[in-house]
């Protein structure tokens, strides 16, 4: 069923996602507690948007981004895209034959430029690998269209023969982003693309990022850890922390405006290239909750600052607090956190 | 430049490195990976060494250690250290030049890890799987201290403290597969701290790690370093790291120091195209943030040449935006003093 209201409906809506994984111990592997590594996420993404996903190693963003495309199976909840061959589906509840279809359109691109190319396969192989699986393209068909992928993403059609080895880190994330883009998607999800690179090679890569969603229309969802490049690149930011969302905004509302402490605290640890002092800043203490064993209550209570009795005990709810300001947290009305408005004031 | 190794009586200088030229001698040609690099560190004092992968800093810190291995070899240069005894029997520094001793002899074995020790980037690798976390920091402790096992269990302990480690007495007989990323990484601070040392070698420290847990370090070495007064040299390529821990700072580009002044000259009056191109291609929060348009970021063009190419005048001429055709490409660029205290390796600030 296909809608045609294009510009209300979201091209992709995560409802209620959860990926657990099962803890096993004994003879007979009997489960004894679950790896809760994605809790209840729900979010929107609209056409043409950044969604920027933040948070520390262990808090689940790379499995909510592998359970979407169902690289891995989600444990429950649905994932609603607007396919252009199928119209509004649910992947997570969709058949084999289905899923080929819906990954011609949801993408991904990973972290690593070094692990995730095949070194025995060449570059007409790897960026042809998707048109073949797919049966989009043979023959010279495809080697047309792999010169055209290699051209998009700034790299010579002539390579097409050659190996993976001979390119450096930032070509290689090249190559990656041609084989994800070959099939023509409308949807990546971008596991850390850059915090592998180098400074100059990262800003490439982020500036051809950019260029190609203008160029074609795509939509990301950009996982990161580096705040700098987040807000560099995200409409909205979403923040993770121990599996589940607890903050989400516009992106300049998030980062002046935080209202969760843990957000505050994300802040305030960025390194920013500015040798002048900063006024306030909030130091976590204490280590990041275990999402097989959490904490009672709000899983940021232990090392929260403003947590009072009630975050010990009852889990707050991801509540609108502002119009599109998404926050879980039992105080978030009435605390007055920092974020970095102190750097934009400065000259 | 004036001789400063023949009186260093009451000088704060800790490391004065020279020429440094250290090769690698490979079967494809020679690597020039230190290409003449000039460095001083001071007590007390962070130099930040900030470059792009494969630039030399980590084989400059590597050099200072002696632990550059075949095919590697210093081939000319001085490292300079000014040991001062640890007794207090004299506050007269004795000069060691770390570039001609022998890599495996006494002398350098009596610095490494007791005079001048390391903070590799990765906690997991820079620590045995199969020792506990005492086991690691006590080896140095007995070593250099001369003390008994009960004794350096008690400093150990005492160290673990100091780095703010939760639970010492239990942490010490922990493996370091039981600690997380940070707690690692603190261990590994203990270890290196553990003999009080005067240089303070921290390569990339927190690269491996989540921001929270980078600020919480950052803060530990700061504070660690005012207790202690040891130099750091920080090398890293995260210009925010660079910001927050560095009094002063080198930029290296190909094997050599292409600008060093104080932090705040180099980010607010950069000279080097380099170094000003390496600033502007960060993304920016206040930019990203003020902006009412999707910005693009500026960007240098090609990329770090082939490493046993050896090019002609200034290594960084084929990507220099303000490239003087026929000087850059041609002559070779010497140091020169832009302003006091500020160097500059350019044809820009010479007069060709």
């Amino acid at each position: 069923m296909t809608d045609q209201v294009q510009t209300a409906e979201p091209l992709l809506e995560v409802v209620d996602l959860k990926k657990f994984f099962p803890i096993r111990r004994g003879y007979f592997k009997r489960v004894v507690g679950h790896v809760k590594a994605v809790d209840n996420l729900s979010f929107y993404i609209m056409e043409g948007e950044t969604l920027g996903l933040v948070g520390e190693s262990g808090c689940g963003k790379t499995t909510a981004g592998r359970s979407i495309l169902r690289a891995i199976n989600p444990t429950s909840g649905s994932v609603f895209f607007r396919d252009p061959h199928l119209g509004r589906v649910d992947v997570a509840q969709l058949d084999d034959e289905k899923l080929r279809v819906v990954r011609r359109s949801m993408r991904m691109i990973f972290q690593d430029p070094y692990a995730s190319l095949n070194p025995r396969m060449t570059l007409l192989d790897i960026v042809g690998a998707p048109l073949r699986a797919m049966n989009i393209a043979h023959g010279s068909e495809l080697e047309d269209r792999v010169a055209e992928m290699l051209r998009r993403v700034g790299l010579r059609p002539e390579y097409m023969r050659r190996y993976p080895h001979a390119f450096s880190g930032g070509q290689r994330q090249r190559i990656g982003l041609a084989r994800a883009l070959a099939p023509n998607p409308k949807f990546v999800v971008c596991d850390e693309p850059v915090s592998a690179l180098d400074v100059s090679v990262q800003a490439q890569i982020l500036n051809l990022l950019q260029d190609l969603q203008e160029d074609l229309g795509l939509t990301y969802l950009f996982v990161a850890h580096d705040l700098s490049v987040v807000a560099h690149i995200s409409d909205r930011v979403a923040v993770m922390y121990v599996g589940k969302m607890v903050e989400m905004a516009e992106t300049r509302e998030l980062y002046t405006n935080p209202m969760h402490p843990y957000t505050e605290a994300l802040m305030s640890a960025i390194p920013l290239p500015d040798p002048r002092p900063r006024q306030k800043r909030v130091l976590l203490t204490g280590e990041v909750a275990s999402p097989a064993n959490p904490p009672s209550g709000c899983y940021f209570h232990p090392r929260c600052s403003y947590a009072v009795d009630l975050c010990r005990t009852r889990e707050p709810e991801l509540e609108e607090v502002k119009p599109g300001h998404f926050v879980k947290c039992h105080r978030a009305r009435e605390l007055s956190l920092t974020g970095v408005s102190e750097i934009l004031a400065r000259q | 430049m004036p001789e400063q190794h023949t009186t260093p009586q009451n000088s704060s200088v800790l490391v004065e490195i020279k020429d440094l030229r250290t090769y690698f001698f490979l079967a494809e040609g020679v690597v020039r990976a230190v290409d003449g690099v000039n460095l001083t560190v001071n007590r007390g004092v962070t130099m930040g060494i900030v470059g792009e992968s494969g630039c030399g800093k980590s084989i400059t810190a590597y050099s200072i250690l002696r632990l550059v291995s075949p095919p590697g070899k210093i081939v000319g240069g001085d490292i300079f250290f000014y040991k001062v005894p640890k007794d207090g029997s004299s506050s007269q520094a004795e000069v060691i030049n770390l570039a001609k001793v022998d890599p495996n002899g006494e002398t350098i074995r009596n610095i490494r890890g007791n005079y001048i020790s390391i903070v590799f980037q990765e906690p997991m690798t820079a620590m045995s799987p199969v020792r506990t976390v005492g086991q690691q920091i006590m080896e140095a402790i007995i070593l250099h201290q001369k003390v008994d096992k009960k004794t350096a269990r008690e400093m150990t302990i005492d160290i673990l403290a100091r780095v703010r480690m939760s639970n010492p007495e239990r942490v010490v007989d922990e493996y370091p597969f039981q600690l997380s990323g940070g707690m690692r990484q603190r261990a590994v601070i203990a270890m290196a701290l553990s003999c009080r040392p005067q240089l303070l070698i921290a390569d990339e420290p927190t690269t491996a790690l989540d921001v929270t847990t980078e600020a919480q370090i950052l803060k530990l070495m700061r504070e660690l370093q005012e207790e202690l007064g040891m130099g750091i040299m920080y090398i890293t390529h995260n210009l925010g790291v660079i910001a927050e821990m560095a009094q002063e700072v080198a930029v290296m580009y190909l094997g050599r120091v292409v600008e060093k002044t104080d932090v705040k000259e180099l980010f607010f009056h950069p000279l080097h195209p380099y170094t000003q191109a390496l600033l502007t291609s960060i993304p920016q929060l206040r930019d990203a943030l003020t902006r009412q348009e999707k910005s693009r970021l500026n960007v240098i063009k090609g990329m770090v040449p082939d490493p046993y190419a050896r090019l002609k005048g200034c290594p960084f001429h084929p990507r220099c935006p303000v490239m003087i055709s026929g000087v850059c490409d041609e002559v070779e660029v010497p140091e020169i003093e832009a302003a006091p205290g500020h160097m500059v390796r350019c044809h820009l600030y010479t007069s060709h």
